[in-house]
């Protein structure tokens, strides 16, 4: 690349900066800006980096709590205290853009930079997992798409050696040309051992560690903060490449970094790699720094150094290092056969300030790279496409005659259907804690040398927040806050990832509002503060912004590890119980959209405190072992989550009797309603006979509603009102329909 | 008695097995640094899963070269007990202390879960608690598992025995489906000509724990454990001196 030799209005807005952005740099600076300067601010107040569309809205989520040790915010990841002086370190991040472009490595380095940045907490990551949305199957970009994006996640995380323990797929029309890949990461840490992305000390030295420099993931930041083009093919050089075991060594030789007390600050090279992590470890730490480009290890000739600061190579971090105690350090990563070399210092004036051979390359406030990008109030306006999709009368949708048919249609639709393709993908079970693998409704994960556990689960509706952004945003929680439950674990923290179309359409910021409010109202009332997130904005196709698509990763803590539930019936002859309420709830529903081509509202509505009080007596009952099984009902109803608990992984089902003989309420519900409305609040559990009694009692005690559906017989599922049969599948047809749907038959 | 988990860049597995041995057999164990030149003091080694040097070039190409391996082979030859767990049984196929070698698996995908082996042979340290026949539920997690050897190979693991465990169903019964990655003859363990160095591609420390849903693994460990402690001569805890390059 060659230095433009003067700063055009073209070349500022080539950068995505706007001309009122550039007159405030201009005012701060009391200057023009150089070419380098140009480059450091374009990523630096990139949507991706600088949030500054979307800050005032993340303010409405409740980021407090008991158990919060670090804010959203503050850091690169929350921190949430599990007691016993341990803490959970988590986030989730989008690769979105990246995997539409170049798919095994754009997800690949998803994971490597989200495990980056919780190793660089000085957490050791002890699980991965995804929340993957593409285009329908029967196109074969999305099919590549999948496999690559799976491949890509198998490559980079197996190799790390961290287990991929869950997360969702879901295929819709929405996600054609623009695939969302959100990665989220777990670590625990010693509470005494969390390092700060901080650069404090005048004249300590900064280490850069890893591997060289080149120019892969040029203005990756500024790529993320666009909409892709038809061009897509163009932007390739804005994907990075991946080394998983360069990665490994530098997470080995992190954590054993902190033993020697060495480490002052530490932070991944992420998005806007070298500019990104001086300019916000100065920062936050009120410091300044001076780096000297000219020692940076690169690996392609005549970089300038606009390339330089820009370039976003992977598996490379910058370490700040208390002075005198360089030796210690320099010993952990000769002995991981790490590059480490000293760039710079931190200094006392606030400035980032940038050399090269021929002197000074850029000087600017370290603060106001970070904190200085305008914030914007977006225009807001709600779409004209709710008002016609709002209403749908069941009246007008004719019933099927074949209950069956739907069911099996249903359980073999790709985003149903078991992701077993997916997850024996992922080594899911090194590290030897996984004690739910994928398949339950949440992964549950031992802490060794503790009696706890934690519970992990991802969810988000696209379709759900279309039609309805405020109670999608509020399902979203509550649905991840019901999966961790329905494991035997206590929801005490999430963690997001925001994937909306581009925030200038009125109509898209509309959609981003009511979902953060759907969101914050939730997690104030079932007690589930926010630790952080990631906001992907531009997530557009040709045919416009994708579905509002708002994913939740939800962190539960089980105390005591004694026993835990799954969703699989376990025995013959214990009784089938539906602890919620059933109502005629038909839109946005799987079944409405598979069988009918139907994407239409209202969604179903969640009653927050009836939600918690649920949620609440399945813990109990989980507690007290007086379920055999608890199952959530969610995508597909009541007759796919039924189906669900008669299919066990194992491959050891047990069928089901089912007589819906109950109140004149439930009568009156439609039967397709009934059997594949998703109404939600509801889980599914079983009991041995003798447990019903104080099952009803607590539930009662609870208000919860608590409906004896049937008992586990046979080997099939059999559903029936008033003695007349409406559904009865055998268990080996649900199963080969529920295990072909990805596959696709190619194994 | 006592193990050593030895460590490569990229291994993975090192701390479950080490976990293993400490906390759920009860014994003593040391992790081994690959670039240590002498192994003293130890009973049994572990070379254990992972991708030691990123499985770049091959599985297991790079890190036959680690200094290590000179010990191992040299520990190897005197008798030492030595297992291989997944990429540990792809380094021992790269150094030449087990015979064949691995392709990708038949899906050409990485796999990961439950499979089923059948014990071929309990005359061996690692299965003298097992009976023939038994069958072991024992996860496996690997896309170059495919165990290949030409006709020769294959004649001599079966004269001498040294088909260890094999894949099978749930019920014992060899059969395609049962046989998760295509290895050649189902093997999914072998040992080398005088039965004290194991490769095995399934990991017997991830089925060591009720809580882990299986605990058929620890058989393996605790036959190491009853061998080495019902004849002590077996043990070779005195020094072993870095050998001459193993051919």
């Amino acid at each position: 690349m060659k230095e433009p030799g003067k700063i055009t209005p073209d070349l500022v807005k080539a950068h995505g900066l706007t001309e009122e952005e550039y007159e405030k740099i201009k005012d701060t600076l009391g200057r023009e800006p150089n070419f380098t300067e140009l480059g450091i601010f374009s990523v630096m107040w990139s949507e991706h980096c600088s949030y500054k569309s979307s800050k005032p809205l993340l303010r409405l989520f409740p980021t407090s709590g008991k158990n919060i040790l670090i804010k959203a915010g503050e850091e690169n990841a929350g921190v949430v205290d599990i007691g016993d002086g341990l803490c959970v370190v988590m986030k989730m991040e989008s690769h979105n853009h990246p995997s539409a472009v170049e798919p095994f490595q754009g997800a690949s380095t998803g994971v490597g930079g989200i495990l980056r940045d919780i190793f660089t907490m000085g957490a050791r990551p002890i699980a991965l997992l995804d929340s993957l949305r593409f285009g329908p199957l029967d196109n074969g970009r999305n099919r590549y798409l999948l496999s690559s994006v799976v491949g890509g996640i198998a490559a980079y995380g197996n190799c790390m050696g961290i287990p991929t323990v869950g997360g969702e797929i879901c295929f819709d029309e929405t996600y054609e040309g623009n695939p969302l890949v959100n990665v989220m990461c777990v670590g625990v840490a010693r509470r005494n051992s969390l390092v700060r992305a901080r650069a404090t000390g005048a004249r300590n030295p900064v280490f850069y560690v890893g591997a060289d420099t080149g120019r892969d993931g040029l203005g990756g930041a500024s790529f993320a903060s666009r909409e892709l083009t038809e061009e897509l093919d163009k932007d390739r050089p804005a994907v990075q490449i991946g080394d998983p075991f360069k990665e490994k060594l530098l997470l080995e030789a992190c954590l054993e970094l902190l033993n020697t007390g060495a480490v002052v600050g530490m932070q991944d090279m992420g998005a806007a790699g070298l500019t990104c992590s001086t300019s916000e470890t100065a920062s936050r730490g009120h410091s300044g720094m001076r780096v000297d480009l000219s020692l940076v290890p690169r690996r392609e000739e005549g970089m300038i150094p606009y390339e330089v600061m820009l370039s976003e190579s992977q598996e490379r971090m910058l370490v700040i290092v208390t002075r005198g105690k360089e030796r210690e350090a320099r010993r952990v990563f000769d002995k991981w056969d790490l590059h480490a070399v000293p760039i710079g210092e931190v200094t006392g004036d606030e400035y980032l300030t940038v050399l090269d051979d021929a002197g000074g390359v850029a000087q600017v406030p370290a603060r106001f790279l970070t904190e200085g990008a305008p914030v914007y109030t977006r225009e807001e306006r709600k779409p004209e496409y709710l008002r016609k999709i709002k209403d749908v009368s069941i009246s007008t949708i004719p019933e099927p005659q074949d209950y069956d048919g739907v069911l099996k249609v249903l359980v073999a639709s790709p985003s149903i259907c078991s992701k077993r393709w997916v997850y024996e993908q992922y080594d899911h079970m090194v590290r030897t804690d996984t004690v739910l693998r994928p398949g339950a409704d949440a992964a549950l994960i031992r802490i060794k040398g503790t009696q706890k556990a934690i519970a992990l689960s991802c969810d988000g509706n696209g379709r759900y927040c279309f039609l309805d952004p405020y109670e999608g945003g509020k399902i979203a929680v509550a649905e991840a806050a019901r999966n961790v439950v329905c494991v035997g674990a206590e929801p005490i923290a999430i963690t997001n990832c925001l994937n909306f179309g581009n925030p200038t359409k009125p109509h898209v910021f509309w959609q981003f509002r009511r979902c953060v409010e759907g969101m914050a109202d939730a997690c104030r009332i079932l007690n589930t503060p926010v630790t952080g997130g990631n906001v992907s904005f531009y997530n557009e196709n040709p045919k416009g912004a994708i579905d509002p698509t708002p994913v939740v990763g939800m962190l539960g803590l089980v105390e005591k590890m004694s026993f835990s539930c799954t969703p699989w019936f376990k025995r013959e002859g214990d009784l089938i119980v539906l602890l919620g309420e059933c109502t005629e709830e038909i839109g946005g529903s799987e079944y409405l959209g598979l069988i009918h081509g139907l994407k239409m509202g209202p969604i179903p509505r969640v009653d927050l405190e009836k939600e918690r009080a649920v949620q609440n007596t399945c813990l109990e009952l989980i507690r007290a072992r007086l379920v055999s099984s608890s199952h959530d009902c969610s995508e597909g109803g009541l007759a796919v989550a039924l189906a669900e608990c008669c299919m066990s992984d194992s491959g050891m089902g047990s069928g089901a009797v089912v007589e819906l003989e109950a109140s004149p309420e439930i009568l009156k519900i439609r039967m397709d309603a009934l059997l594949f409305g998703e109404t939600q609040s509801r889980i599914l559990v079983s009991c041995r006979p003798r447990n019903l009694p104080r099952i009803e009692r607590l539930a009662r005690q609870n208000k919860v509603a608590c409906w004896r559906l049937g008992v586990v017989r046979g080997n099939r599922l059999t559903v029936r009102r008033i003695k007349r049969r409406v559904l009865d599948v055998s268990l080996e047809e649900l199963e080969e329909n529920w295990g072909k749907g990805l596959s696709g038959g190619d194994d | 008695m006592r193990f050593g988990v030895v460590v490569f860049p990229g291994s993975n597995c090192d701390d479950d097995c080490y976990d293993v041995v400490r906390d759920v057999v009860g014994e003593e164990v040391d992790f081994i640094w690959h670039k240590e030149r002498r192994v003293e003091g130890f009973d049994c080694l572990i070379l254990p899963g992972g991708f030691s040097y990123g499985d770049y070039l091959r599985t297991g190409a790079i890190a036959r070269f680690s200094p290590v391996m000179k010990a191992i082979g040299s520990f190897a030859r005197r008798g030492g007990l030595v297992i291989g767990i997944c990429n540990g049984f792809q380094i021992l196929l790269e150094s030449n202390l087990l015979p064949g070698a691995m392709m990708k698996n038949r899906s050409l995908r990485f796999i990961c879960k439950f499979a089923n082996i059948r014990v071929e042979n309990n005359l061996t340290p690692f299965t003298s608690l097992c009976q023939i026949g038994q069958v072991l539920r024992i996860p496996i997690a690997h896309i170059d598992g495919r165990y290949y050897a030409d006709d020769e190979i294959m004649r001599g693991l079966k004269e001498n025995n040294q088909i260890i465990f094999r894949y099978c169903s749930e019920d014992g019964e060899l059969s395609q489906e049962s046989n998760p990655n295509g290895s050649k003859d189902f093997i999914a363990g072998i040992s080398n000509r005088s039965g004290n160095v194991l490769g095995l591609m399934p990991h017997p420390e991830r089925a060591s724990e009720s809580i882990l849903s299986s605990e058929d693994g620890r058989v393996v460990f605790e036959s190491v454990v009853s061998t080495v402690k019902r004849s002590p001569r077996r043990s070779l805890r005195n020094d072993c001196p870095p050998s001459e390059e193993i051919s």
